[in-house]
């Protein structure tokens, strides 16, 4: 009986997320799906019929007359994936050694970083990222500043260019993996560090044996969360990378807003998820397997 | 022969929060033999875990010098001491299995892993848990975290093996136990012991030498049984097991005993060695050295605790004054409010200069 009464009103404080996800979540997802494999409107929006030229024209497979099969989205896609992998490696490069610093600072002081880490959400990303685009403009601060002091003599070329996207990548995600890895490193067993140090091994042993692994958790997670929205990002490269169709989220964006080919977007943003969630996937059984039981 | 550790004018302060200076260590002087079980007993503050940490190396000195084997261990990093801690909390790498937590210390200076296997399997064998190897230290008890714990930090046969208050999360059966274990294995391993503890029942059990420490400093170095029979001082008296103190003035000589009385009138007899009639001293007496007698001290037992083999009695003597611990045995009339006379032995009075 209390058994019962208990599952009836877990299902009571689960519906409303449940109705909201399926509702909001899932039921858009399912259109992008099956929008991916039938034609295209010829003002937007879809013909129903079956139409698998959409991922041919991307894949290699494609009639040669309505659609042609070309190599640059496959490279746009391999370039977006690249850039959010390097966007991975920089902020984890520049969150882990602060992370150390902050977790050893005394509380008062640790609470403030973390408000500082936090500020950038309580503002527009547009706005910031225009911020960027006036520091790194050929008049911009950046090359003022550094023609002023004579380090270089003309202007450097960075806006509209791929430093500048992955720049503001790193830029926007720095507290999206500062968080997590915050998290394991503030749990960082001191003790087992002092302990491995007294077996022994040396400073450089002890981060390759206890620190890294006792932290893997944070650092997969922070990869995990900066590398999924990197690779359909479209702001960044649309303001700071000069609408160039730089990334696979641009030409997403292009297909559904400029070209109207809706089941072509949607072919390309179910490519995204297929590899999102393999990374997802592989990500987590290997981090479950080097953490043991974690 | 020179000792193994010798610590000579050890200091160290902390900065309080209120903006003060601590000295957690002022000017600490030790020597710890080869095979010896040596126990920093004291309470929390008195600076025994820091007197650790600086031999192990996480503390640095701010005056002083530490030896072992009569090289100076200040300019080496706690890696490059031949000396093993277990930790409190045991420290156990919680992602490596039991056996690699084992052969940690053998992994990172480079032993080939057949060797170290074998290490491995005998020094588990050693604190009873062969076949636990391939664990994870989550899925042991805390009796079992302690003995991998133990097996990790002697695996290397360090010369010197630390242990930080290791058995204060055991139950109490579980401690007495592990207290023999501890003794034993220091014997057949032949590595001198430093142990830190606050609990005087675990020194006494099972130190060769035991070290009093307070406010950062030593109050007195002595076996056990010359720490209990011989306290220094009323601090050392009243830290090592159950005391009664007795402030007295000397009354007067008879043979070689010294018959001295409180401020009360309770009459107490001394060993007459060197004692002056109208002197002031400390007589102190542990609860044991009292017995239910025919004659003696007339009091009444307040209070009748019940041990098992002992009966454990709070007692007012008659002429009033503070009340006295006696241990009794199973079967003496000492109901609570009994009438009875407390004897003791003059011999067994240890006296304290001055009241």
């Amino acid at each position: 009986m209390a058994l019962r009464r208990q599952s009836v009103i877990l299902g009571l404080l689960l519906a409303p997320v449940t109705l909201f996800l399926g509702v909001f979540f899932l039921l858009p997802l399912l259109i992008i799906a099956v929008f991916s494999v039938l034609s295209p409107g010829l003002y937007g929006g879809v013909e129903w019929t079956f139409y698998h030229w959409n991922y041919g024209r991307i894949f290699g497979w494609a009639d040669g007359i309505m659609e042609i099969y070309e190599p640059i989205y496959l490279q746009i896609l391999v370039r977006s994936l690249s850039f959010a992998a390097l966007t991975v490696l920089l902020t984890l490069a520049l969150c882990y050694p602060v992370a150390f610093w902050v977790s050893r600072l005394p509380d008062r002081w640790r609470l403030v970083f973390l408000f500082l880490i936090t500020l950038p959400f309580f503002s527009s990303l547009i706005v910031r990222l225009y911020a960027w685009l006036l520091i790194l403009k050929p008049t911009g601060l950046l090359n003022t500043s550094l023609l002023a002091l004579g380090v270089i003599s003309e202007p450097l070329e960075l806006l509209y260019t791929p430093t500048a996207v992955v720049l503001g990548m790193v830029y926007v995600m720095v507290p999206f993996m500062f968080l997590p890895l915050y998290a394991a490193v503030d749990n960082l067993d001191r003790a087992q560090v002092e302990a491995s140090l007294d077996l022994g091994a040396t400073r450089a042993q002890t981060f390759a044996k206890v620190i890294l692994p006792q932290t893997l958790p944070g650092i997969m997670g922070g990869a995990v969360i900066v590398f999924i929205p990197s690779v359909g990002n479209f702001v960044v490269p649309d303001v700071l990378g000069g609408a160039k169709g730089l990334m696979i989220g641009n030409l997403v964006e292009q297909q559904f807003l400029s070209a109207r080919n809706w089941p072509f977007g949607s072919a390309l943003s179910m490519i995204i998820m297929a590899v999102v969630l393999t990374v997802l996937l592989v990500s987590v059984t290997r981090a479950r397997k080097a953490g043991g039981h974690a | 022969m020179a000792p193994l550790l010798e610590i000579r004018g050890a200091r160290r302060e902390f900065a309080t929060p209120e903006g003060g200076r601590l000295a957690a260590l002022d000017g600490v002087d030790l020597d710890v033999g080869a095979n010896e079980f040596v126990t920093l007993l004291g309470p929390s503050g008195c600076g025994k875990t820091t007197l650790l940490r600086a031999i192990s190396g996480f503390e640095t000195l701010d005056g002083g010098t530490i030896r072992l084997d009569g090289a100076d261990l200040a300019a080496l990093p706690p890696f490059r001491r031949p000396v093993n801690t277990v930790f409190q909390s045991y420290a156990l790498f919680g992602h490596m299995t039991v056996a690699r937590n084992v052969g940690y210390a053998l992994e990172v200076a480079g032993v080939p892993k057949p060797a170290r296997e074998a290490q491995v399997t005998e020094a588990l064998a050693k604190v009873g848990l062969s076949g636990m190897g391939a664990r994870k230290p989550a899925q042991l008890s805390g009796g079992q975290r302690q003995r991998v714990a133990l097996a990790r930090a002697i695996i290397a046969r360090p010369r010197l093996l630390l242990l930080d208050e290791p058995l204060s999360a055991l139950d109490r059966n579980l401690r007495q136990q592990m207290q023999i274990e501890l003794k034993t294995l220091q014997n057949t391993l032949g590595i001198a012991f430093v142990f830190v503890t606050h609990d005087q029942e675990e020194a006494l059990t099972m130190s060769d030498r035991i070290v009093v420490m307070r406010a950062g400093r030593i109050e007195q170095i002595g076996t056990p049984r010359d720490i209990y029979r011989h306290p220094r001082n009323r601090f050392v008296a009243e830290f090592i097991g159950e005391t009664n103190l007795f402030p007295v003035t000397v009354d007067r000589m008879s043979g070689d005993l010294a018959l001295a009385k409180t401020a009360e009138g309770l009459e107490l007899s001394l060993p007459s060695a060197g004692r002056m009639p109208g002197e002031r001293v400390t007589a102190i007496l542990r609860p044991a050295d009292f017995a239910i007698a025919a004659a003696g001290i007339p009091a009444t037992v307040t209070r009748a605790v019940y041990l098992g083999s002992d009966l454990h009695l709070f007692v007012q003597p008659s002429v009033g004054g503070p009340e006295i611990r006696v241990t009794a045995r199973d079967g003496d009339a000492a109901e609570t409010g009994a009438r009875v006379h407390l004897a003791h032995d003059p011999a067994r009075v240890h006296v304290l200069e001055g009241g």
